[in-house]
C-alpha cells in the first residue's frame, strides 16, 4: 500500500559494505514507508543477502560508508538484538539449527525480549502458550514443533514456517525475509505467503528477497527493484517482476556497463 | 608427537614426592577392616613413582596443586546433606565422610544388603584388578588412607534408588565404594562428591554386574578452584548387563576422572556419558578405558568439555578391542567448546583392535561457539550473553539431561555453571 504521508521506516543512503576484505554493497539506496511492500531481485551474488544481514547486523559483515536510519534513529549503531527488539526482523534463508534450545523456550525469551522494549509485560510460562497456540495458525503449524530443538531436524518448509511464526510473534515493523520462498513446495509456499500477508498491517513494511515470481503471485509487491553488483539498478512496479521472468537478467549486464562506464551519477531507487 | 624427556620439566614431580612422604608419616597406623589394604598402599606409595608429565598417562595434567594441600587425612567433619533438599520418599541417602560408618542408624531398603566381612575380603579389589587399574597411583592413595569401605550387595531381581554425599574440607578425604548387583539387580545411583576447602577427594568405586543387572550411576562433582578430585570408577560387566554412567564435573582446581570398564565376556552394554567444565586455571582430565573381553559388547560414549579462562581439559579415550572380541560395536564422540583464546583442550580417541569384525566408530570436534548460532539467537533480541549462556547450557544439556533423577537436580547447569566460576585463578 503507497501512502506518500505514511512515515518514513527505513531510510538506506549509499551504502557500501564488505564481508573480510571483498567489497559487495557498493551505494544501495533504498526508502521504505509504512504499510509498503518492497521486493529485491536479483542474481547471485548481486548484494541481496548481504543487504538483508547488513540491516539485520551480521557481525561478518562491514558497513564501509552509507547510513541506515530506522524510524529516525541510525540503525548501524545498534547490536543486532537492539534492532530485534525495536521492531526488524530478519527471515533467514537458512534458519539456524541449534541443538538443545528448546524451541518453544526460544520463541519466548525473545518475544518477551521484544515485549520489555515495546514497555510491555513479561509473558509467563501459561501466557505465552495462549500466544504461541493463537499465532501457530498463521502458519497452521503443528505444535510438536514447539517441543524440539529450534529448527533441528525441520524439513525446509517447516523451518521457513518457524521463521514466519517468529515474525508473527516478534510483531516487527520492518520485516526482510531473505529468499524465504526457497525450498518450498506450493503449498508451503501459499501457507509462508498468507502468513506475510496476514502480518503486513498499514503500519508496517516488507523488504521481500526473492529470486521468482512464484513468491510475488502470491505477496503483491508495491514495488521491485533490481539488484546488481551491490547497488539498486532499476525500480518499478510490480509488472518489472513481470518483466525479469520474461526476459530474464541479461539486460542488467548492458546496463551495468554503460554505468560502470559512465562512472557517475547512479541513480538511486527514490521510490517515494 | 612425543616431544623429548629431556625438554619436559617435571612439574612438582619432587614436591608431590615430597608430599606424599609427608601423607605418609601423618596417617593412623593400619586398623581396622582395611587393615592389609592400608598397608599394601602405603608400601605402593613409598615405591612408586608419583606421577608426573613424564609418563604419558598424565603428560598434560599437572599435579602440582596437590602440594598446595595439607598433607593429612581430613579431620573429623560431621558429614551433612548441606542445602540439599531431601531425597525422594523411600530413598536412601548416604552421607559419606571417610570415618565414621554410612550405614549406621540406616535402615537400608528391600533388596539392599551390606557385604559381610568375609564376602569384603573376598571382592574388594577384584574389578580393579580386572580392569587394570589397581596400581594406579590414585588408587593406591586410596588404598593407602581409607578407613571406611562401602560394600553394598542389590540383591538379584531388585531395584534399588541410592544417593551418595560427601564434603570435603582440608586434607585428604578417601571414599571407598564396593557394588555388587547380583542377576537382573537394578541401581539408581546419584552420588554428589563437593569441595567446601582446600582438600582432596579421593574417590575408589568398584561395582561388579551379573547378568543380565542393570547400573545407572550419575556423579556429579562440584569443586572449588583450591581443590583436587581424582575418581576411578571401575566396573566389571557380566554379558546383558548394562551400565549407564553419567559424570558432570565443574569447579575442580583439579580433577581427574579414570572411568574403567571390563566386558568380561562382551555381550553387555556400556554407556558412558561425561561432561567436564573449567575455568581460571582450573585442569579436568578424563582417561577412560573400556576393555572387551568377549564378543558382541556394545559402547556408546559421549565426552564433552567447555574449557574457558585459562582452564585445561583433557580428555583420552581408550577401547581395546581383543581378538575374542568379534562383533563389537563402540562408538566414542568427544566434542569440546572453547571459550577463551587461552584455555586448552587436549582430546585423545585411543582404539587399539585386534578383531576384525568389528564397528568402532570415534570422533572428536573442537569448536568456539558458532557465529551464525549466535547471530541467529541475537537476531530474534537476545543479548549476545544471553545468547552465549543458551548455548552453553545446550551443549551441556545433551550429557547432564541423562544424570539419574537426584544427580540431575545437584548437576544442573546452572550450579555446574556456577562451580567452574566460582573462583578465579588459584593462589
Amino acid at each position: 500500500m503507497i501512502r506518500p504521508d505514511a512515515p518514513v521506516l527505513l531510510e538506506i543512503r549509499d551504502l557500501h559494505a564488505r564481508v573480510e576484505a571483498k567489497a559487495i554493497l557498493k551505494g544501495v539506496n533504498l526508502t521504505i514507508r509504512a504499510g509498503e511492500i518492497h521486493a529485491v531481485m536479483g542474481r547471485n551474488g548481486s548484494g541481496k543477502s548481504t543487504l538483508s544481514k547488513v540491516l539485520a547486523g551480521h557481525p561478518s559483515y562491514t558497513v564501509t560508508g552509507g547510513s541506515v536510519t530506522y524510524r529516525g534513529e541510525n540503525l548501524l549503531e545498534l547490536d543486532p538484538e537492539i534492532r530485534a527488539r525495536a521492531g526488524v526482523f530478519l527471515g533467514f534463508q537458512y534458519p539456524v539449527e541449534i541443538p538443545g534450545v528448546s524451541n518453544l523456550e526460544f520463541l519466548r525469551v525473545s518475544t518477551n525480549a521484544r515485549r520489555v522494549h515495546r514497555g510491555e509485560a513479561e509473558l509467563d510460562t501459561f501466557e505465552f502458550e495462549d500466544l504461541v497456540r493463537e499465532r501457530l495458525q498463521v502458519v497452521q503449524m503443528d505444535p510438536a514443533f514447539l517441543e524440539r530443538s529450534v529448527n533441528e531436524g525441520f524439513s525446509g518448509g517447516e523451518k521457513k514456517r518457524n521463521e514466519i511464526l517468529q515474525m508473527a510473534l516478534l510483531e516487527p515493523l520492518v520485516a526482510i525475509l531473505d529468499e524465504t520462498d526457497s525450498g518450498l513446495d506450493i503449498d508451503a509456499l501459499r501457507i509462508v505467503a498468507g502468513g506475510v500477508n496476514h502480518l503486513a498491517t498499514p503500519d508496517t513494511a516488507t523488504l521481500l528477497i526473492t529470486h521468482y515470481q512464484r513468491l510475488l503471485d502470491a505477496i503483491t509487491p508495491d514495488y521491485v527493484h533490481v539488484m546488481a553488483a551491490g547497488r539498486i539498478l532499476r525500480t518499478g512496479g510490480k509488472e518489472l517482476a513481470l518483466e525479469l521472468e520474461q526476459r530474464g537478467y541479461d539486460w542488467v549486464d548492458a546496463e551495468l556497463a554503460a554505468l560502470e562506464g559512465a562512472d557517475a551519477d547512479r541513480q538511486p531507487a527514490e521510490v517515494a | 608427537m612425543v616431544a623429548s624427556p629431556t625438554v619436559r620439566v617435571s612439574v612438582g614431580g619432587g614436591g608431590l614426592e615430597g608430599w606424599t612422604r609427608q601423607l605418609l608419616e601423618r596417617l593412623p597406623a593400619p586398623a581396622g577392616a582395611l587393615a592389609a589394604v592400608q598397608e599394601r598402599g602405603r608400601a605402593a606409595l613409598a615405591a612408586l613413582p608419583v606421577p608426573s608429565s613424564r609418563q604419558e598417562d598424565w603428560r598434560f595434567t599437572d599435579l602440582s596443586l596437590l602440594t598446595d594441600l595439607e598433607p593429612a587425612p581430613a579431620g573429623a567433619v560431621a558429614a551433612t546433606a548441606g542445602d540439599l533438599p531431601p531425597s525422594a520418599p523411600g530413598v536412601v541417602r548416604l552421607l559419606l565422610d571417610g570415618r565414621s560408618d554410612p550405614l549406621a542408624g540406616v535402615t537400608l531398603p528391600p533388596g539392599l544388603s551390606a557385604l559381610n566381612p568375609a564376602e569384603l575380603v573376598q571382592a574388594l579389589g577384584h574389578t580393579l584388578a580386572a580392569t587394570g587399574c589397581e596400581q594406579h597411583w590414585p588408587v593406591e592413595l586410596n588404598h593407602a588412607a581409607s578407613e571406611q569401605v562401602l560394600a553394598l550387595r542389590v540383591a538379584s531381581r531388585h531395584s534399588v534408588t541410592l544417593e551418595l554425599v560427601s564434603t570435603a574440607a582440608a586434607g585428604l578425604l578417601p571414599l571407598r565404594l564396593l557394588l555388587i548387583l547380583e542377576e537382573k539387580a537394578e541401581l539408581d545411583l546419584s552420588q554428589l562428591v563437593q569441595a567446601r576447602g582446600a582438600g582432596l577427594t579421593s574417590l575408589v568405586l568398584e561395582a561388579h554386574l551379573a547378568r543380565s543387572a542393570r547400573l545407572h550411576h550419575g556423579l556429579v562433582a562440584l569443586g572449588l578452584p583450591q581443590a583436587a578430585l581424582l575418581a576411578h570408577l571401575a566396573l566389571e560387566q557380566e554379558p546383558e548387563s548394562a551400565v549407564t554412567l553419567v559424570s558432570a564435573t565443574a569447579g575442580w582446581g583439579l580433577a581427574r576422572l579414570e572411568p574403567r570398564v571390563r566386558q568380561v565376556d562382551g555381550g553387555a552394554n556400556t554407556t558412558l556419558r561425561g561432561l567436564q567444565l573449567v575455568d581460571g586455571r582450573q585442569i579436568a582430565d578424563t582417561h577412560s578405558h573400556v576393555l572387551f573381553s568377549g564378543p558382541e559388547g556394545e559402547l556408546d560414549q559421549l565426552h564433552k568439555a567447555v574449557a574457558d579462562g585459562a582452564g585445561r581439559s583433557v580428555f583420552n579415550g581408550a577401547v581395546r578391542v581383543p581378538r575374542a572380541a568379534q562383533r563389537t560395536n563402540a562408538a566414542q564422540l568427544s566434542r569440546s567448546l572453547l571459550l577463551s583464546d587461552r584455555a586448552r583442550i587436549d582430546t585423545k580417541p585411543e582404539l587399539e583392535i585386534v578383531a576384525d569384525d568389528v564397528k568402532c566408530a570415534h570422533g572428536a570436534t573442537v569448536s568456539c561457539l558458532q557465529t551464525d548460532e549466535l547471530f541467529y539467537l541475537q537476531s530474534r533480541g537476545l543479548a549476545a550473553s544471553q545468547a552465549s549462556d543458551l548455548l552453553q547450557r545446550a551443549f551441556c544439556e545433551e550429557v547432564l539431561r541423562e544424570l539419574p533423577a537426584a544427580a540431575r537436580s545437584w548437576g544442573s547447569f546452572q550450579a555446574m555453571l556456577s562451580a567452574a566460576g566460582s573462583g578465579e585463578d588459584r593462589p
